[in-house]
């Protein structure tokens, strides 16, 4: 049953990762991607880390990818044009491939050689704090990684400052400004006058 | 549960876990489709009699068959793709909220040891699900390849996310006072929370407004009125309805429902205590009562309440609805997590040294 399930799961990701770059239209690309990020969570199920499987799910199903989607949707992209670019920039798109697989045969054999120590990639081995994951992933973040926990943190913090920095732009001519209060505070009587005009006379405002 | 039993009638553990599974699913999923039908007739009902109108009375006694009839009529309906739109999409879009919709409902306890899958991260669960059911209407919008359909995914997105936002750090508050994520276990934590008496989370200074807020952020959260602005007829025709006929109309309108109904389990289950009687005092022979009756009553008067609702409220303008979600909502359940997790530390972890 596992074994089945991995394979489902494997061969699904595989498949739509391979969509993802193959697909024509961007919007296919992004629900491929998303396709992906599921099939993933559902392999950090299979293997016991429920926690992790559910922020995936959460994080960048239901935030990141919603945010490319929306993206994607509002670009107008013109396919014709993005291909008439293709050739032209061909060259430095095999270069870049090319350096990123040399340096994937290159990490990859320096493992091998085992001149690195890169640390247990056995889950039994870590030590099991808490009975459930959340609860061992808790006590580790909080106690042997804090460090490093909090500087994510600033990162994160410091990127987030950043962009509303690089968006925000003083106004130049003062628009009408919003005052939420005063809209709610609005009664009926403040904005409507009755009036009870005579027959013929109309009325004076 | 059901798996053990067949097990004990002499069944291979494998396939009694598979077959045990899919009767649990078919136990949630066919009694819900029945209750969002009834659910729907309720609804009308409601928002008849506070407008002084009689509502549907017409088919079956009391109308009370007028779901089944609207079905029946949807189901005979002809299905319009329109040419321009994105085929696949267009028809995956209603399906996916669909299922969302029932996905959702694997994690939740109608009763003590009722449910069907009892996982530890139920609430994590239940936020991921929920936060999945934005591309159904994403998708739908963007596929019908129209304006209007369009502009109501875009509203979707950016409301639900909003609102997610809020309602997570709201679950984040529940998950501190109850030391858990589990769905059941949360229910039991609530257990004489207040003063030994009052079963429900409810009953406490610091999370009765984050129950105030969760109400109004499951509004916003499932789309109805006053929030509805995906669907403002006056704006957007049908919003990303428009475009959709036959039964994948019925099944935007079904995972609605489905999703309304789950939002108001879920402040039965964060909040009021389940299936727990209201309150722990055993001179009332309330606990005799099964857990699951219990359970329903909380769950249908919330969606009273959404009803009422619907009747009584204007819409939102959507820079109202953005304001509300990020700059009211936000720093009031932030604020709480901090409030709340230093009341605990003080309290319940002895921080006061």
């Amino acid at each position: 049953m596992t074994v089945f399930a991995f394979y489902l799961f494997a061969v699904l990701m595989l498949g739509s990762a391979v969509l993802v770059i193959t697909a024509r239209n961007p919007v296919h690309s992004v629900l491929w991607l998303i396709l992906a990020f599921f099939n993933a969570a559902g392999l950090m199920v299979l293997v016991g880390a429920e926690f992790l499987a559910m922020l995936l799910v959460v994080v960048y199903v239901g935030a990141v990818a919603v945010l490319f989607l929306f993206v994607v949707m509002m670009l107008n992209i013109d396919f014709a044009e993005m291909r008439a670019g293709f050739m032209k920039n061909a060259p430095l798109g095999v270069a870049i491939a090319i350096i990123l697989l040399a340096e994937l045969v290159l990490g990859i054999g320096a493992y091998k050689a085992g001149n690195l120590s890169l640390g247990t990639a056995d889950g039994n081995a870590a030590p099991l704090v808490g009975e459930s994951n959340i609860e061992s992933i808790g006590e580790l973040l909080y106690s042997d990684y804090l460090f490093l926990f909090e500087t994510a943190g600033i990162i994160l913090l410091v990127a987030l400052i950043g962009a509303i920095v690089l968006t925000h732009r003083e106004q130049r001519a003062p628009r009408g400004h919003q005052d939420i209060s005063k809209q709610v505070s609005r009664r009926p009587q403040d904005a409507t006058e009755l009036k009870q005009p005579g027959i013929g006379q109309g009325v004076e405002l | 549960m059901i798996s053990e039993t067949l097990m004990g009638w002499g069944m291979m553990e494998s396939w009694a876990q598979v077959l045990g599974s899919i009767i649990g699913i078919l136990l949630i999923a066919l009694p819900l489709m029945l209750a969002v039908a009834m659910i729907i007739y309720v609804d009308r009902k409601v928002w008849a009699a506070i407008n002084l109108r009689r509502g549907p009375n017409v088919v079956g006694p009391f109308g009370l068959l007028q779901s089944f009839a609207d079905g029946l009529k949807v189901f005979l309906q002809e299905t319009i793709i329109p040419s321009a739109s994105n085929k696949g999409i267009f028809i995956l879009a209603p399906i996916i909220t669909f299922t969302v919709a029932l996905l959702a409902w694997a994690v939740i306890p109608f009763d003590a040891e009722w449910v069907l899958s009892d996982i530890n991260v139920g609430l994590l669960y239940i936020l991921a699900i929920s936060s999945l059911s934005v591309y159904g209407v994403t998708m739908a919008g963007w596929a019908s390849n129209s304006k209007y359909p369009f502009f109501s995914a875009m509203r979707a997105a950016a409301q639900m996310i909003s609102y997610e936002v809020s309602i997570g750090f709201i679950l984040v508050c529940v998950v501190l006072y109850a030391g858990t994520f589990n769905l059941s276990d949360i229910v039991m934590a609530q257990e004489g929370h207040g003063f030994g008496i009052v079963n429900g989370y409810w009953f406490n200074l610091l999370l009765f407004p984050m129950w105030v807020v969760f109400f109004i952020s499951s509004l916003a959260e499932t789309q109805r009125v006053p929030f509805d602005l995906t669907e403002a007829e006056s704006e957007l025709v049908a919003g990303y309805q428009t475009e959709y006929s036959s039964m994948a109309f019925a099944l935007f309108w079904l995972g609605e429902y489905a999703n309304i109904l789950l939002m108001c389990a879920l402040n039965t289950l964060l909040f009021f205590g389940g299936w727990l009687p209201p309150l722990n005092v055993d001179w009332i022979p309330w606990f005799d009562i099964p857990g699951i009756v219990w359970f329903l009553l909380k769950t249908f008067f919330f969606f009273f309440m959404f009803s009422w609702v619907m009747a009584t409220v204007p819409r939102y303008r959507y820079d109202q609805l953005m304001r509300l979600g990020w700059k009211v909502f936000l720093p009031m359940s932030l604020l709480a997590v901090v409030a709340i997790s230093g009341w605990l530390m003080f309290t319940r972890y002895g921080g006061a040294a």
